[in-house]
C-alpha cells in the first residue's frame, strides 16, 4: 500500500483571485512583510498497485488538476502493511 | 428609528435591505461602510448578504477583520438588535457573535429558491409578529448555508430556545434543519434565508415583512422615538 | 509568442503574421498601404488583434449592415459597448449579448465566468447598472458522464460569477443537439438600467487629457485571445488550448461600483470609458482614440500595472486579463478620479495621454515600440464580401413533412416531455441567484423573465431564443422565426417588443455555403425586426464554430427586451383558476420537419422547413397583447418546441390545476410545431368580450379544472394522464441526466 500526497497549484501566469484577495487581507491586517501567497489543493490518495506513479499521473491529469490552469506534484511513500 | 446596514466590499444585498426598510417599511436605513468604527448613531444593525471579499477562503472570513466588526461587537453588547442575513450570518459566526459555522451545501451547489420555514421561536425581537410554529416562505440563495455546530453547542441552542427558524425541507444539509439562530442574550440573530427579498407580493411573497415589523415593534415598545 | 527578437524582416520572410491570424493580403496592406514599411513584432501583434473578426467584423460587416437598427426608441445603436433604448420616465435600458464559445470549449468553468464578466463590463461602461443576465446555451445531447460534467462546469461558472457580483441570472434558454457536441455555445446577455442624462461613450478626445488604466493587473493570460476566438478548432490542434483567463467577480464588483460612481458623480471629469475586452489594451485604447476623431494617443507601457515580471510590449497590449477598464479623463481632473478608485480599493493609474495628430504611439522601457495611425487599427481593417452559395443539403430536400409514429399517445407525450430540450431546467436555474436586487417578478422557467423597473409602474420582459434546427433547414425562415419566437415570448408575458441584441454563431465565412447561412439568417431576422419594429441595437459575431470541418447549426441567438407598460399587464403561463376557458390562438398545420418529435423519433432532422407567415405571426401577437392590456387574459403561453401538447402541459404545472380539452386535430398534430400560436386562459365572465376581440383567431378548446388531470381528446386519440405524473417526468428528466 502506498500513500500519494498530491499538491495541485495554479500554473504561473494564471491568476488566482482567491489567493490575491487573501494576500491583500493579510497585508491589511498589518503583516505587510508578506510578499506573495499562493493557494492550492492537497490530496492524500491511498493506492495499492504496481504502477503507482503512472496511475497517479493519470488521476491528476484526468481529474485532480485542471491541466489548463493547474499543475501538480506528488510524493509517494510506502505504508507499513498494517493488518 | 434608524437602521444601520453594514456594507463590505463584495456585499450585494445591502441595497435590497435599504429598499425594504426605507421604501417598504417606511423607516430610515443608512449604509455604513466597513471602514467606520462606530455604530453609535443607530438603533439596529443589519449585516447584509452577498459575497464579502468574494467569499474567498470562507464566507465572512476576511470581512470579520474590518474595523466595523469591532464596533458591531460593542453595539451588540449594548443589547441593541443585530440581524445577519446569509453572508451576514456567516460574518457573525466568523466574528464569534454567534456559535457554529456555515459549511458548503451538501449538494456542493449554490441553491436559490423559495423555502418554507417554521418559526420555532416567536418570542424574540425579530419574530414577535409571527405565530409560534407558523410556516412562512422566504427565498434562500447561498452556496455555504449548511449550519454546523458540535453536539454540546446544539444542546445549548435547544435548551435556550435559540433555534429561531427551521427548514421544512432542508435545502443545504444543516444540522437539525437549522435556518436561523439567536444568541443567548436574544439580540443577535443570524439566518440564511432572505427576509428582505420577501417584502412585496409583486415579487412572490411578503412573509419577510414580519421580521422588520417585529424589530420595529420591539423598539417602539422599548421607547425608541420615531423621527 | 513573446519573442521580442523577431525582426520585421523575419516577420515578413517567415510569414510569422500567419500564426497570428493575418493573411498575406492583410500583411501586404499593413506594410505597403498603411505604414509604408515593415511592421515590427509589437505592431504586427496590434494588427492581428484589431483585425481579427472579433474586433473588426471584417467578414460579417456586409451582413450586419443589413440589420434594421433604428426605431423611435433607439438612443444609441450598434457601435458602442452596448445599445440603449428609451423606455420613458427618463430611463434607458442598455443591453447586449456576447458569445464565449471557444474559451468555454477549452475551459468550461472559466470560459463561462469570463463570458459573464465581459458582458457586464460592456453594460456598466455605458453608465448603466446591470440588472439582469440571461444565458443562451447549446450543448450536445448529454450522454456520458463527461458531457454532464462539462455542462455542469459551464453552469457553475455562470452561477459563480453572476451570484457573486450580485446581478440576477433571470433566464435564457438551453437546448441540446449533437450539432453542438464539439462546439458548445455559451452566449451571455446582460441588461442594464440607466438615467438617460448619464450616457457615457467610449471615446478619448481633447489633447492632453489622460488615459487611466483601472482594475486588475495585466498578466500573461489570454494573450491574443481575440484571434484565438476567431480561429477554428480541430482535433489536431489541442495545443491552441492554453489561453485561459480566470474570472474574478469580486474585483469586478469593486470595479463596477467605482466606475458607476465616477460616471454618475464625476461626469465633468470623465471624457470616455471603455472596457478592456477582446484584444485587451490595444482594442480599448485604439477604439477610444479612433472614435474621438482627429486625435492621437501615446501610452507608456512601463506604467501599466503588471502581475508578472518581464512582460513584453506585445504581451501587455494583447493580454486579455479580465476586470480591466480604460478611462479618458480631463487634464487636471486626474486626482479626483484616482481618489474615487482608491476609495473602492481598485488600482488606477495614468498610463498615457491624448496627443495631437493621428498616431498611436507606444513607449516601453523608454523606446518607441509602436507608432501607427490610430484609425488603421480600429477602423481600417479590410472588409470581405464573401461569396455565398446555397448549401447542397438545401437543394435536394423533400417537401414532404415528417409523419410522427404514435402507438401510444400517452407514452409519446411523456417521452417528449423528457427530452432534454423540453424538460424542466430547474436544476440549472436553481443554482443561479435569480432574485438579488429584488426586482424579479417572473423568474426563469416562464416564457420571458420579468423585472419591475423601480420608480415607475413599468416592467421589462426579457428572453433569449433561437432554434438552430429550423435555420439548418431554412436559414432565412429560421432567422425570421428566431425573432418571432422571442417576440412571442415577450408578448405572452405582457410586453411590447422594443429591441433585440444578437450573437451570430456560425461556421466558417470563407466557405460559401456557411456564409450563405449567415447572410440568409440575417435577412430573415431583418424581415422580422422591421415588421415588429424591434431594432438590433447591439450584438456580436462568433464565426468558425466548426470542429473537424463540420459546422454547428446556424444559430443566431436573439436576445429580446419588451416593455411592459403597466405592472397590471404582467402575465404568466400558469393556469390560474378552476373553470377558466382555454383557447388556442392561431391555426395548427401539419408541420413536423425540424421538430422535436422528428428528432426524437428519427434521431435527425430533415426535409424542407414548414411554411411560416410573418404577418399572421404579427397579427396573433397583436391580439394577445391587446387582450392582455384589456385585462381579458389570465394566463398566456407561447407554443414552440414540442408543440401544443407541451404548451398545454406546462400551463398546468405551476399552480397544480388540470385541463379538460377537445381539439379538432389528430393526436400526432399535438406535436406539430406550427408557429404563431399561443395558449391563453380567460375567465368565463370575459368570454364574450375576448371572443369578439379575437374575431375567429382563437379556438375554445376546453377549460381549466381543479383536478390532477391532463385530459385532451383529439379526433383519433386521447391524452389522459395525471398532471402530477406529467410534471414528475418533465421535472426529473434533465436533472437525472445531469447528475
Amino acid at each position: 500500500m502506498y500513500l500519494a500526497k498530491v499538491y495541485v497549484t495554479y500554473k504561473q501566469s494564471i491568476l488566482n483571485p482567491e489567493a490575491e484577495a487573501i494576500k491583500d487581507a493579510v497585508v491589511r491586517m498589518g503583516y505587510d512583510d508578506v510578499k506573495d501567497l499562493t493557494l492550492g489543493k492537497y490530496f492524500e490518495v491511498k493506492i495499492d498497485g504496481t504502477n503507482v506513479e503512472h496511475e497517479i499521473d493519470e488521476i491528476c491529469d484526468k481529474l485532480l488538476a485542471n491541466v489548463n490552469m493547474e499543475s501538480y506534484r506528488y510524493e509517494i511513500e510506502e505504508l507499513e502493511a498494517a493488518k | 428609528m434608524k437602521f444601520a446596514i453594514l456594507s463590505f466590499p463584495g456585499s450585494n444585498c445591502e441595497m435590497d435591505l435599504y429598499h425594504a426598510i426605507n421604501d417598504v417599511m417606511g423607516e430610515t436605513a443608512e449604509l455604513v461602510s466597513f471602514k467606520k468604527d462606530s455604530l453609535d448613531d443607530y438603533d439596529a444593525a443589519l449585516v447584509p448578504g452577498g459575497f464579502s471579499y468574494g467569499d474567498y477562503l470562507r464566507g465572512g472570513a476576511i470581512a470579520r477583520f474590518s474595523p466595523i466588526i469591532k464596533a458591531l461587537g460593542e453595539f451588540a453588547d449594548t443589547g441593541k438588535p443585530v440581524l445577519g442575513i446569509c453572508n451576514g450570518f456567516q460574518i457573525l459566526t466568523e466574528a464569534g457573535l454567534l456559535p457554529g459555522v456555515l459549511q458548503k451545501n451538501t449538494s456542493a451547489k449554490f441553491v436559490c429558491k423559495p423555502v418554507e420555514l417554521y418559526v420555532n421561536n416567536n418570542d424574540t425581537v425579530f419574530t414577535n409578529q409571527y405565530e409560534s410554529g407558523q410556516t412562512i416562505t422566504l427565498p434562500v440563495a447561498h452556496g455555504e448555508g449548511n449550519y454546523f455546530c458540535d453536539q454540546e453547542t446544539l444542546k445549548d441552542l435547544e435548551a435556550n430556545n435559540q433555534i429561531v427558524f427551521k427548514y421544512r425541507d432542508n435545502p443545504n444539509g444543516s444540522v437539525e434543519n437549522i435556518a436561523g439562530i439567536i444568541n443567548k442574550a436574544g439580540n443577535v440573530l443570524g439566518m440564511m434565508p432572505h427576509p428582505e427579498r420577501a417584502v412585496e407580493e409583486l415579487l412572490g411573497s411578503a412573509d419577510g415583512k414580519g421580521m422588520f415589523e417585529s424589530i420595529i415593534n420591539s423598539m417602539v415598545s422599548r421607547g425608541i422615538v420615531y423621527e | 509568442m513573446n519573442n521580442n527578437e523577431v525582426t520585421p524582416t523575419a516577420i515578413k520572410d517567415d510569414k510569422i503574421y500567419k500564426n497570428m491570424g493575418l493573411s498575406d493580403y492583410e500583411y501586404q496592406l499593413i506594410s505597403e498601404k498603411v505604414l509604408g514599411r515593415e511592421p515590427n513584432y509589437t505592431e504586427i501583434g496590434l494588427y492581428s488583434g484589431m483585425w481579427s473578426e472579433h474586433c473588426s467584423y471584417k467578414n460579417s460587416k456586409p451582413v450586419l449592415k443589413k440589420f434594421y437598427s433604428n426605431s423611435d426608441r433607439v438612443v444609441q445603436g450598434p457601435g458602442e459597448g452596448a445599445g440603449i433604448i428609451d423606455i420613458g420616465d427618463g430611463k434607458g435600458i442598455v443591453f447586449k449579448a456576447e458569445s464565449h464559445n471557444h474559451p468555454s470549449a477549452v475551459e468550461p468553468f472559466q470560459g463561462a465566468t469570463t463570458g459573464v464578466g465581459g458582458i457586464l463590463r460592456d453594460i456598466f461602461s455605458m453608465g448603466a447598472r446591470p440588472i439582469a443576465c440571461l444565458d443562451s446555451l447549446r450543448f450536445g445531447e448529454p450522454k456520458t458522464q463527461a458531457d454532464s460534467y462539462f455542462i455542469s462546469e459551464i453552469v457553475a461558472g455562470i452561477s459563480a460569477y453572476g451570484n457573486c457580483i450580485g446581478v440576477p441570472t433571470v433566464g435564457g434558454d438551453i437546448a441540446f443537439d449533437d450539432a453542438y457536441e464539439h462546439n458548445p455555445l455559451v452566449n451571455v446577455m446582460c441588461v442594464g438600467l440607466m438615467d438617460l442624462d448619464k450616457i457615457k461613450v467610449g471615446k478619448a478626445a481633447g489633447v492632453g487629457n489622460s488615459i487611466i488604466y483601472v482594475g486588475a493587473k495585466t498578466g500573461r493570460d489570454g494573450i491574443n485571445g481575440a484571434s484565438f476566438a476567431s480561429a477554428q478548432f480541430d482535433s489536431e490542434h489541442e495545443s491552441q488550448r492554453s489561453a485561459v483567463q480566470v474570472g474574478d467577480p469580486f474585483t469586478e464588483k469593486l470595479v463596477m461600483e467605482a466606475c458607476l460612481d465616477v460616471i454618475n458623480n464625476h461626469a465633468d471629469a470623465l471624457v470616455g470609458i471603455q472596457d478592456m475586452g477582446a484584444a485587451g489594451l490595444v482594442s480599448s485604447s485604439a477604439e477610444m482614440g479612433s472614435k474621438a476623431g482627429g486625435y492621437g494617443m501615446e501610452l507608456d507601457l512601463d506604467l501599466v500595472p503588471q502581475r508578472e515580471e518581464g512582460m513584453t510590449a506585445f504581451e501587455l497590449m494583447l493580454s486579455e486579463s479580465q476586470e480591466r477598464m480604460l478611462l479618458c479623463v480631463k487634464a487636471g481632473s486626474e486626482q479626483e478620479v484616482l481618489d474615487v478608485f482608491a476609495d473602492y480599493g481598485v488600482e488606477a493609474v495614468v498610463i498615457g495621454h491624448v496627443t495631437e495628430g493621428h498616431n498611436y504611439k507606444l513607449l516601453h522601457h523608454g523606446e518607441v515600440v509602436a507608432d501607427v495611425p490610430v484609425d488603421s487599427l480600429a477602423a481600417d481593417a479590410p472588409v470581405y464580401h464573401r461569396e455565398s452559395e446555397e448549401p447542397e443539403r438545401l437543394k435536394s430536400m423533400t417537401s414532404r413533412q415528417y409523419v410522427p409514429q404514435i402507438k401510444n399517445l400517452n407514452e409519446t407525450v411523456l417521452e417528449i416531455l423528457s427530452q432534454p430540450t423540453i424538460a424542466s431546467k430547474h436544476s440549472i436555474y436553481e443554482t443561479y441567484d435569480t432574485q438579488v436586487q429584488t426586482n424579479t417578478v417572473v423568474a426563469p422557467g416562464s416564457d420571458a423573465a420579468v423585472l419591475r423597473v423601480r420608480g415607475t409602474n413599468k416592467a421589462l420582459a426579457i428572453t433569449t431564443d433561437v432554434n438552430g434546427r429550423y435555420l439548418y433547414l431554412n436559414p432565412r425562415i429560421g432567422g425570421q422565426i428566431a425573432v418571432a419566437e422571442a417576440a412571442r415570448n415577450v408578448v405572452a408575458s405582457g410586453g411590447v417588443p422594443v429591441g433585440i441584441t444578437d450573437c451570430l454563431n456560425f461556421g466558417n465565412p470563407e466557405k460559401t455555403d456557411q456564409f450563405y447561412e449567415m447572410d440568409q439568417a440575417a435577412m430573415g431576422m431583418t424581415d422580422a425586426c422591421e415588421l415588429f419594429d424591434t431594432p438590433v441595437i447591439s450584438g456580436n459575431v462568433s464565426l468558425n464554430n466548426e470542429f473537424d470541418d463540420v459546422a454547428i447549426y446556424p444559430t443566431p441567438m436573439v436576445g429580446m427586451v419588451g416593455l411592459i407598460e403597466s405592472l397590471d399587464h404582467i402575465t404568466t403561463q400558469d393556469f390560474k383558476h378552476d373553470g377558466d376557458l382555454v383557447y388556442v390562438i392561431g391555426d395548427t398545420n401539419v408541420d413536423f420537419n425540424g421538430s422535436e418529435i422528428q428528432k426524437m423519433q428519427t434521431g435527425a432532422i430533415n426535409g424542407q422547413l414548414f411554411d411560416f407567415d410573418l404577418h399572421t405571426e404579427y397579427k396573433n401577437q397583436k391580439l394577445v397583447l391587446t387582450a392582455i392590456k384589456n385585462g381579458l387574459i389570465q394566463s398566456a403561453h407561447d407554443v414552440s418546441e414540442g408543440g401544443l401538447i407541451v404548451t398545454l402541459a406546462e400551463s398546468t404545472f405551476g399552480n397544480g390545476l388540470g385541463i379538460e380539452a377537445k381539439l379538432d386535430m389528430t393526436g400526432a398534430e399535438l406535436f406539430s410545431e406550427t408557429q404563431s400560436r399561443f395558449v391563453v386562459s380567460v375567465s368565463p365572465e370575459h368570454k364574450d368580450e375576448f371572443e369578439k376581440l379575437a374575431a375567429g383567431k382563437a379556438t375554445l378548446i376546453g377549460k381549466v379544472c381543479d383536478s390532477d388531470q391532463l385530459f385532451i381528446r383529439t379526433n383519433d386519440d386521447v391524452v389522459d394522464m395525471k398532471v402530477s405524473d406529467a410534471l414528475a417526468t418533465w421535472k426529473g428528466a434533465l436533472e437525472c441526466k445531469l447528475k
